[in-house]
């Protein structure tokens, strides 16, 4: 019991990071209909910055705040100088800008950084949480912050007037536009946003991964599991289905022989199969139906 | 009185095709204008160029303001609000939530949550319904919704692309009734483009009749309706 116990709260805490990718992807997905298959690229070079930063001397909180800016600075200008152009452009076209931008990040960041593993720091600490030895502080970090952050987007994109905007952007552009709305700027915001919330992602799954260039490939597989399982016009169904996709990876890897943790990965893909087969639409998510 | 539209030889494409062959018209401040004309004559285009959601050439001026060049966005915040064909709810969105999109242009708060009242004084319905998601309003109240939403931009000229469509006869009395009114009280010019032409003329005090992207019979209200060719192709009587 205790070790089921343990393995649905180590679950729920890496869940909350495929959570946080999977929303960051669902952003994207909302505003352009493309999925950024470098969204976990992007992830791990603001997690570099983050560690560059900390090597500097910059203290833990103002690092995470800073590298925030410059990720949300960074998803706006690759919008503008990548994506815009390609708004009209073959979905093809768009699957071949992600792949050069995953590429491009991956190596500037291997050039800079070079590919040898690196320790990042935790500010929870990796003690047991309360005294319990189910969870460590560092998860119980994780799922803290991906809690507040789910609440402050929730409360931006309820009550604020831009969030509104976005959403409507998202929904319906043409009606939008005709309200007196830019589209275009909020696409922006959208990418922005979506590469902060990786950043964060990658920042706090760091310490358990360590970080190195290739660090955000499994947690994105994941990630996309999370927003297919959820549905991909659903922000609630990514959250929700990054927390399922995390507890079901450690109980499968504890309970299903063979399973351990090489064949994880698999698994997430096997889901993500078979929800595209069973339930195309998600659990949350609205099914797309398109006039020809 | 002073034209508030200018539309000077205006040529529309979709793609090769070309949907307006050089129309020509002007709204005069007040006025409450409607274009009438058979399916695919053009009414759609003509409302879509001016808010330049189409590929176009020619000269529209606002106010004296080219608007030939300018995003949609921008077009709609000069005062211009257009009521979309399919009336281009946010369905997924409540029926507030939607008012609300329609002031976002605006900065004055409290004008914005007065504005929103006078909307529910208008049309109550909208007010027993504010809560709810506007994709399950049925076609009149949703309708509604969307002439309430472009009046939230407090817009000098509106744009209806057949409002009529799709709704109950007495609906389309008591909405075409508030657009008289709006017009009147409000001082909101407005272009309506219209099938049905009977209702249409009797709210308009002018109209212009296309066909294949050109103008061919403008007047006013009263003389279109008396016209003989009108009456047989429109009227059908």
């Amino acid at each position: 019991m205790e070790l089921f116990i343990n393995q649905v709260l180590a679950g729920i805490a890496t869940g909350a990071i495929y959570a946080c990718m999977a929303l960051a992807v669902v952003m994207i997905y909302q505003a352009i209909d493309h999925l950024n298959f470098a969204q976990g690229e992007m992830a791990m070079f603001s997690t570099f910055i983050a560690w560059q930063l900390m090597q500097w001397g910059v203290p833990y909180w103002w690092a995470f705040l800073l590298t925030l800016a410059f990720s949300f600075a960074g998803g706006i200008a690759i919008e503008r100088m990548l994506f815009k152009p390609l708004a009209k452009a073959p979905v093809l076209t768009n699957v071949a800008g992600f792949i050069a931008l995953f590429a491009i990040v991956n190596s500037v960041a291997g050039l800079t950084w070079d590919f040898t593993i690196k320790q990042f720091p935790t500010p929870f600490g990796s003690s047991p949480f309360l005294g319990s030895q189910l969870i460590s502080t560092h998860q119980a970090g994780m799922i803290g912050v991906t809690v507040g952050l789910l609440i402050l987007l929730y409360l931006f994109f309820q009550f604020t007037r831009i969030g509104l905007a976005m959403r409507a952007a998202a929904s319906l552009p043409e009606s939008a536009r005709l309200v007196g709305i830019n589209t275009s700027w909020m696409i922006a915001l959208g990418w922005g946003m979506a590469s902060a919330i990786g950043a964060i992602a990658g920042i706090l799954i760091a310490p358990v991964v360590f970080l190195e260039p290739n660090m955000m490939g499994g947690v994105l597989i994941y990630g996309f599991a999370a927003a297919v399982l959820g549905g991909l016009t659903s922000p609630l169904g990514a959250v929700v289905g990054g927390f399922l996709v995390g507890v079901f990876e450690n109980l499968a890897g504890t309970y299903i022989p063979g399973v351990g943790n090489e064949l994880k990965l698999p698994i997430a893909l096997a889901l993500i199969i078979t929800v595209l087969v069973l339930k195309p639409a998600g659990l949350f998510g609205r099914p797309i139906v398109k006039r020809v | 009185m002073t034209a508030m539209l200018n539309v000077k030889d205006l040529r529309a494409y979709y793609g090769q095709v070309q949907a307006l062959h050089g129309l020509s018209f002007s709204l005069n401040e007040g006025s409450l204008t409607t274009l009438l004309g058979a399916n695919g004559a053009g009414k759609t285009t003509t409302l879509r160029a001016i808010c330049n959601m189409v590929r176009s050439t020619g000269a529209i001026e606002f106010e004296g303001k080219p608007l030939s060049g300018q995003s949609t966005e921008n077009v709609v915040r000069l005062g211009i609000a257009h009521v979309p064909q399919g009336r281009g709810t946010f369905t997924t969105m409540t029926v507030e939530e939607n008012l609300q999109l329609g002031a976002i242009t605006r900065n004055d708060k409290k004008g914005v949550v007065a504005d929103i009242e006078r909307m529910y004084e208008h049309f109550p319905v909208l007010k027993e319904r504010h809560t709810q998601q506007a994709g399950t309003l049925s076609g009149g109240e949703q309708q509604m919704l969307a002439v309430a939403r472009a009046l939230m931009l407090r817009p000098r000229l509106m744009l209806l692309d057949e409002p009529s469509f799709g709704l109950a006869p007495l609906i389309v009395r008591e909405l075409f009734n508030i657009l008289g009114k709006i017009n009147r009280e409000d001082k909101v010019t407005i272009l309506v483009v219209e099938q049905n032409a009977q209702l249409a003329l009797e709210l308009a005090d002018k109209a212009y009749v296309i066909e294949t992207g050109r103008i061919v019979m403008s007047g006013s209200a009263a003389e279109i309706a008396n016209n003989e060719d009108v009456r047989k192709s429109y009227l059908g009587y």
